[in-house]
């Protein structure tokens, strides 16, 4: 079928005058077959492996028990378990305002670094290449390098935070529940303000010099040129930024699994003990769990997408 | 007006060059700065950066350090901001363990594995979407980019049903590349798109109007000219993959698939925690991805940020 597909597509070459097609410019439009079979591999693998487990994450979450051959509709069953449960409400509260404060924070000194490396200086290479090195780090790997230095034996800044008096002695930061949050917090600004800051640098790289120029020579001050010109100009890329992150916070996993453990939790790793670190009967719970983030996810992407969309329309307007 | 600043408006730059900007016209390129060199912005920035590159190596540094501690030194309190002596036994101790190169192996072949199907199938997919015209095209963009955003956590229970039931896969390379995958292609075929979407498409028609079949000018037109583009895709890619610590948790059991980043967690069991073997394991797993970094900063940046401007 892919010979047939790619013969007939160099007939029909052969046949169109050379002229006429140049003369449309670009590329023929028409390719026939081709571009579904060049699609085929990557349209199959998603609706498998995404797409339908997605959907089918939804049905097993109404069945009693997923794992027997001959399981039963129970309905709502399992979202009201987990609702109820104290845990995940813990988990629920935690993971929103961890969300809240990560994305708040990262944003902030994400658009700091942009701004510090979109100057020229000498240096300028070392800065980027250092943050780069927490963001290619596994997630999880970061955590266990954080729990080094959180940790009652080996941790610097378990022995800092003594030192101020801030912890008792003996105490750590990952004992309480809003260390945890803590100690997450500072390990996920730690790994991903990069990302937000080459992200913020590309947009702000395409905002041509001339227009600080112009606005320098009719007196503009540096805090007017940031707020009237750097800000308006870099709101698509901030957007987007906000979007990959609030997605990518309210589905935290790794740190939680390492810092908070089954104690305390965050909706996705509260979702994966349920399944995997119970009993069997705790899995289609597990899986409804899940589904609550998935929800969590859609919300947020309705909310931000719609202001997104209210932004631009009113920009179109004035 | 200072002398510096009406020179830098008419195009020279600190040291006195004439240099052409960004827009290809005289002048100096990017934001303006403080043109005083030891003005109070200057000094701020440099502490700003020292601090920003302290912060970003500082856990690195702890981690190697912790790595070469002898168990005596690990137990020091307060901790010791640089060994007494450098001692290997972490190291001799991880590569002894039973699960470490095991695990690791694992990472390497699957990492590899799915990185060459994720730019088999990205670069198709890719190169439809930017030179060839089909029904719904806009709608699989748009499913693209969203599977990226998916909490990958709603697909577990399902594909571990699946992997435990009707196709048993659990425990196998497969049941990790083949989830991975759903989780490189969307990059994979971003990156591919604006890249494929920025060649000059002159060339591209000149091998169709000589004959070459669309597949033919892929491979050997526009694979080539793209190459840096296909290879910074290639190393976020294996990136994505080596980081991946939820489908390794959920759908393998033991060593035989089990990727590192799970490995690495038995030193950290809940009653007793190896700081020292954990540390030392820690730095062989991230000691590839920071010479990764270091050699390709420019293409992971251009990879990472291509589209996230231009859409």
């Amino acid at each position: 079928m892919a010979v047939h597909a790619i013969r007939s597509g160099r007939q029909r070459q052969r046949s169109t005058p050379s002229v006429f097609s140049q003369m449309r410019g670009r590329i023929t439009p028409r390719g026939g077959w081709l571009p579904y079979l060049m699609i085929f591999p990557t349209l199959l693998l998603i609706l498998v492996i995404a797409v339908y487990p997605m959907l089918d994450s939804l049905w097993i979450s109404l069945l009693n028990n997923p794992l027997l051959s001959h399981p039963v509709f129970v309905g709502l069953r399992n979202y009201s378990q987990v609702l109820e449960d104290s845990v995940f409400q813990q988990a629920f509260k935690i993971t929103l305002i961890f969300t809240a404060a990560s994305v708040a924070l990262e944003t902030l000194f994400g658009l700091g670094i942009a701004l510090l490396i979109n100057q020229t200086f000498p240096g300028r290479g070392l800065v980027r290449a250092a943050i780069l090195v927490p963001w290619a780090f596994p997630t999880v790997i970061s955590a266990q390098m954080w729990l080094l230095m959180y940790s009652d034996q080996t941790g610097i800044v378990t022995s800092i935070l003594q030192g101020l008096h801030l912890l008792a002695p003996g105490d750590t930061l990952i004992a309480s529940t809003s260390g945890v949050i803590i100690a997450a917090l500072i390990t996920d600004v730690w790994k991903t303000t990069p990302f937000i800051a080459l992200l913020l640098l590309a947009g702000l790289q395409v905002i041509s010099a001339e227009l600080y120029e112009a606005a320098s020579v009719d007196g503009a001050t540096r805090w007017q040129r940031f707020t009237r010109i750097t800000l308006p100009l870099l709101k698509r890329s901030l957007f987007i930024a906000l979007l990959f992150r609030l997605l990518d916070s309210i589905r935290v996993f790794d740190l939680f699994t390492v810092f908070g453990q089954r104690t305390v939790p965050s909706m996705a790793s509260y979702a994966n003990f349920t399944m995997f670190a119970s009993t069997v009967e705790d899995f289609a719970p597990g899986v409804a769990a899940a589904v609550i983030v998935f929800l969590c996810g859609l919300i947020i992407s309705v909310l931000v997408a719609g202001i997104m969309n209210a932004d631009t329309i009113g920009y179109h307007r004035r | 007006m200072s002398i510096q600043e009406s020179a830098t408006q008419h195009g020279m730059d600190r040291r006195g060059f004439f240099r052409r900007n960004e827009h290809g016209r005289w002048g100096r390129s990017g934001t303006p700065v403080d043109e005083q060199r030891w003005s109070a912005g200057a000094i701020a920035r440099y502490v700003a950066v020292v601090v920003v590159v302290f912060i970003a190596l500082a856990p690195l540094y702890w981690t190697l350090i912790t790595s070469l501690k002898t168990g005596v030194e690990l137990n020091a309190s307060p901790p010791t901001l640089f060994p007494h002596a450098f001692d290997m036994s972490n190291y001799l101790n991880v590569f002894a363990s039973s699960f470490f190169l095991p695990t690791l192996r694992n990472s390497v072949i699957i990492a590899t594995l799915t990185t060459l199907f994720a730019l088999l199938f990205g670069t198709l997919c890719a190169y439809a979407i930017a030179r060839m015209d089909f029904v719904g095209k806009s709608v699989l963009l748009g499913i693209v980019l969203s599977v990226n955003m998916f909490p990958f956590i709603a697909m577990i229970g399902p594909l571990f049903v699946l992997f435990t039931g009707t196709f048993y896969i659990y425990n196998s390379y497969l049941a990790l590349i083949i989830p991975d995958l759903v989780l490189t292609l969307p990059l994979t075929i971003w990156f591919l798109t604006s890249f494929f979407r920025d060649l000059p498409p002159d060339l591209e028609e000149s091998a169709r109007v000589d004959g070459a079949s669309r597949l033919r000018t892929l491979w050997s037109i526009v694979i080539p000219l793209t190459a840096p583009g296909v290879f910074a895709a290639a190393i976020l890619s294996f990136i994505a993959v080596w980081n991946d610590f939820l489908f390794g948790l959920s759908l393998t059991s033991d060593e035989r698939a089990q990727p590192v980043t799970v490995g690495i967690t038995r030193f950290n069991s809940e009653h007793v925690v190896a700081y020292g073997e954990l540390a030392a394991a820690a730095i062989v797993v991230t000691i590839p991805l920071v010479l990764l970094v270091l050699l390709f900063q420019r293409r992971i940046v251009s990879g990472l940020t291509a589209g996230a401007v231009k859409g």
